[in-house]
């Protein structure tokens, strides 16, 4: 065990890991944060997908040390207080979820495009998520979700 | 879920650091920088190195720029001196390199290669000096263990028969990165740190045709940076044939890279392929078909057959070997098209 130490939603968190510890691995069984999931586990499926720096990461093949000193948001960190983020709030009208397990990644991937272009075309919305697997939707209800959501905060 | 084996994990600041860490450990260290192959390979218990030597706080292994000739320049403009190179970092992201003006202005087909590998999330954490030094991968290696045991195992990895080719002796898993195959193309040079110093080599000369270990890198080097030089009426284009565009590996991919004479006509073209074996292929007799033409069509034609007759690929990608040898031509021709200026 050592102490590993990271700033995840804007809050100083440490805990005891194993050396070999993933991100992924240290957000759920170090510090209960469940939200990020573990899919394929070996950087397929984009399950995993979490902000690091700004930019969406998969965190099962991220080693926890390359965290440290870097700013990791996961989808626990997407609303402000009970204030639901604009694409979350969109996923539920447009009905963007079905069993949901691929979409705190997918919720990950759009919010770090829409930080980085607040004004996607639908292609580059689509080439955003291209690395997110949804089985359930067929990804239409996913894109129109992005979509009306980078409207929502563009206005 | 899919457990790392245990490993020591460091975190060097210079190249001579980690060079050290390298050669203090020898065969039980191993270098990570994205570490986008090395970790499921890991979890696929295919290494199991016991310390890990993370080069991603090696600043000196950063930065995308332009130098040399009579002036440093950082951006891409179009009027760089003879004798310029882009020196790449071999630490910068492929999604980095993809977006970078200077990489897309002066090596397009380097900055398309970077964008067109793996998903957005791979190229945020994936490295240029790791796409090169990629492992190669077959349908009997990249597997877990358990399926691996099941099978036998193989030769590239606790086996010692080749499923692929049954009766051979040596491994013929795929080259399948996408990025060296468009260096190459560029004449690009690689840089090696190791314990005696740094060495320099160019990128058609770093790979062989070992599927076990198909680079020169030794255990204890490093690929530090990548150069590939700035050429004047130098254009590229790269194409990749794969399963799904949104994440897959490389069935086939193909570089091509002229020199175009003032006249528009071409002074001497490459074409590599790679995916199709152990390391990147270039293509022979294209400058013959080609040289002082303007790409005509019958041109491109002669080339892509041409680059047909070269390519036999093997079963060692779960995909019909004769389909991806039918679609050389067909990427060839749309490569080529883009560099005569028709996309």
């Amino acid at each position: 065990m050592e102490i590993v130490r990271l700033r995840v939603n804007g809050d100083e968190r440490s805990c005891g890991v194993p050396a070999h510890y993933t991100l992924l691995e240290t957000l759920r069984y170090g510090l209960g944060l469940t939200g990020s999931k573990q899919g394929c586990d070996k950087g397929d499926c984009g399950a995993c997908t979490v902000i690091v720096d700004g930019r969406a990461i998969l965190s099962c093949i991220t080693p926890v040390w390359e965290a440290e000193g870097r700013e990791v948001r996961t989808v626990e960190g997407l609303a402000s207080g009970m204030e639901t983020h604009p694409v979350q709030d969109e996923f539920d009208l447009n009905g963007a979820a079905q069993c949901g397990f691929c979409t705190p990644g997918i919720l990950c991937s759009s919010v770090a495009l829409l930080d980085r272009n607040p004004t996607p075309t639908r292609e580059e919305i689509r080439a955003a998520l291209a690395g997110n697997l949804c089985r359930c939707t067929g990804y239409e209800k996913i894109y129109d979700a992005v979509e009306a959501a980078a409207a929502r905060l563009s206005t | 879920m899919l457990r790392l084996p245990a490993f020591r994990y460091h975190r060097p600041e210079t190249v001579d650091e980690a060079v050290a860490l390298l050669a203090r450990y020898g065969e039980g260290a191993m270098p990570i920088a994205g570490g986008t192959d090395l970790m499921p390979n890991m979890k696929h218990r295919l290494f199991t190195p016991a310390h890990l030597v993370s080069l991603n706080g090696v600043d000196a292994m950063k930065g995308i720029r332009v130098e040399g000739g009579d002036r440093t320049s950082r951006n891409g403009s179009p009027a760089e001196p003879a004798g310029a190179f882009l020196e790449i970092g071999a630490l910068e992201t492929l999604a980095d390199l993809a977006a970078h003006p200077a990489v897309r202005f002066h090596a397009p087909a380097v900055a398309q290669a970077a964008g067109l590998v793996a998903g957005p999330q791979l190229r945020n954490m994936g490295t240029i000096g790791g796409n090169v030094c990629l492992d190669t991968r077959c349908t009997y290696y990249n597997q877990t263990k358990f399926w691996r045991h099941a099978l036998g195992y193989c030769l590239k990895k606790d086996g010692d028969v080749c499923h692929v080719t049954r009766v051979g002796r040596k491994c013929v898993a795929a080259h399948s990165a996408d990025t060296p195959a468009a260096l190459i193309a560029h004449d690009a040079v690689l840089t090696l740190a190791g314990p005696s110093g740094a060495r320099d080599l160019a990128a058609a000369d770093f790979f062989i045709t070992d599927g076990i270990r198909n680079t020169r890198r030794a255990g204890d080097e490093i690929l530090t940076r990548v150069r590939i030089p700035v050429v004047p009426g130098r254009r590229s284009a790269y194409r990749k044939l794969r399963q799904r565009s949104s994440i897959d590996f490389p069935l086939l991919s193909l570089a091509v890279a002229a020199d175009f004479a003032e006249d528009a006509s071409v002074a001497t073209i490459r074409g590599v392929v790679s995916a199709l074996g152990a390391r990147p292929r270039l293509l022979s007799g294209w400058d013959a078909i080609a040289a002082g033409t303007r790409l005509e069509p019958d041109v491109v034609e002669g080339l892509a057959e041409r680059a047909r007759r070269q390519c036999r690929p093997l079963d060692n990608i779960i995909v019909d070997a004769e389909w991806r040898r039918a679609m050389v031509p067909v990427y060839a021709r749309r490569a080529l098209r883009e560099l005569a200026g028709d996309r």
